[in-house]
């Protein structure tokens, strides 16, 4: 798996750059209360960002460029991406167009 | 289903009078305050089958009660209209169970998708097992019933911008309401409000004014809605505005709280927020009767 290959280098990257690109080391968006937390959420290109409905009704994360789309993602449900080209990837909820969300994918050291 | 409330649901049958078993078996009659018309169409809305979080753990039995209530109606009506999320996600489990509860009517179903229905902008699983009689190849619907011009307008599709009307379905509703005089009471049925009820939770269509400038000669139209989970009415001239109850769960008075996710309450006050909608034409006049399951 491609995604595999790049951790180790990733983590270098993120290592040698410091605080310039303050990517987690396992990104994850937090969807509660009809909100993602965090609302933008800055990593690295390779990196796999996870996202968990943690709330008690339906939501989505769908590309507004129709890049990527989650489809439904039920109380408790769990859907993973990996953003692997540079760039802010502006999401929403299909279900709540209300909730607005971005992934900013910085090039590996940046 | 409460004593009080099976004797209000057999109130509709005209007459002033309105009858229930006593308690001998014998029908007993009652007078009701004010002459009530036959009800000429149901509308029941967001039933979320899937949905089984603490804000209605049985979705299922609450449609059923509704489904119950409709088929013990001693007048059936012409139709039961859903007005959109029938289903939590539109998996095929849950249209399946959703089919399995609305198949029981006796009454013929029109049934409209909400975004609930069509995730991923895909309108196939609700094609799968719903279809609009007189429907058009984008799914939005007109005909002519008992004096009434009937429109089904489709506003859950592209809803990144809130409800959408697009520029197919607006040319289509200008070419089918040109044929139709103005005096002809017309009733509206969308899944998303039509007009701007709270735009902030997306309770609006972006392009709904364009539908409602077409509709403002008529000299009668309701439009009735769901989507919100909630009976809130408005009125912008000769155009009146019903958003109805759901079947599931209840969602906050707009603003009234910092989201408008589920609302979760005590059992016996679930029954007193959700409930259906019985509809009588008379003469032309459309009256509402919004009827709560406790």
């Amino acid at each position: 798996m491609s995604g595999m290959k790049q951790l180790l280098p990733l983590a270098l990257a993120a290592l040698l750059t410091g605080p310039a690109v303050a990517s987690p080391a396992a990104p994850e968006v937090n969807i509660k209360d009809d909100a993602y937390n965090p609302k933008t959420l800055t990593i690295v290109a390779g990196q796999t960002v996870t996202f968990v409905n943690a709330d008690d009704d339906a939501h989505t994360v769908t590309a507004i460029d129709g890049s990527f789309d989650s489809r439904g993602l039920d109380t408790g449900d769990v859907w993973h991406h990996a953003f692997t080209k540079p760039g802010t990837y502006r999401y929403f909820c299909e279900l709540h167009p209300f909730m607005k969300g971005a992934i900013v994918v910085k090039a590996v050291g940046s | 289903m409460r004593r009080g409330s099976f004797l209000e649901h057999v109130a509709w049958t005209g007459g002033g009078i309105a009858y229930a078993l006593g308690s001998g078996g014998l029908l007993t009659g009652r007078a009701v305050a004010g002459a009530e018309g036959t009800v000429e169409f149901v509308q029941i809305s967001d039933s979320h089958i899937g949905f089984h979080q603490a804000a209605n753990p049985d979705v299922g039995a609450t449609l059923q009660m509704a489904v119950d209530a409709i088929n013990a109606m001693p007048a059936q009506p012409a139709f039961v209209v859903h007005t959109g999320d029938i289903t939590h996600l539109s998996t095929a489990r849950q249209f399946d169970d959703a089919r399995a509860i609305l198949s029981k009517l006796r009454a013929p179903l029109i049934a409209l998708p909400g975004e609930h229905d069509v995730v991923g902008n895909d309108f196939n699983a609700y094609l799968a097992n719903f279809k609009i009689p007189h429907s058009t190849a984008g799914g939005w619907a007109s005909w002519d019933a008992s004096g009434v011009h009937y429109v089904v307008l489709l506003n859950v599709f592209n809803f990144e911008k809130m409800g959408l009307l697009g520029s197919d379905q607006l040319g289509w509703l200008e070419k089918d309401l040109a044929a139709v005089s103005p005096a002809t009471p017309i009733v509206v049925f969308t899944h998303v409000p039509l007009y701007a009820l709270y735009p902030e939770w997306g309770w609006t269509t972006e392009d709904g004014t364009k539908a409602l400038a077409l509709l403002r000669r008529f000299d009668n139209v309701t439009v009735l809605n769901g989507h919100i989970h909630q009976i809130v009415t408005h009125q912008e001239g000769n155009i009146r505005f019903a958003s109805a109850d759901a079947t599931a769960y209840p969602q906050p008075k707009p603003g009234a709280a910092p989201k408008p996710g589920p609302v979760t309450l005590p059992r016996g006050d679930l029954l007193r927020a959700i409930g259906y909608r019985t509809v009588e034409i008379d003469d032309g006049q459309v009256r509402l009767q919004d009827r709560a399951f406790g």
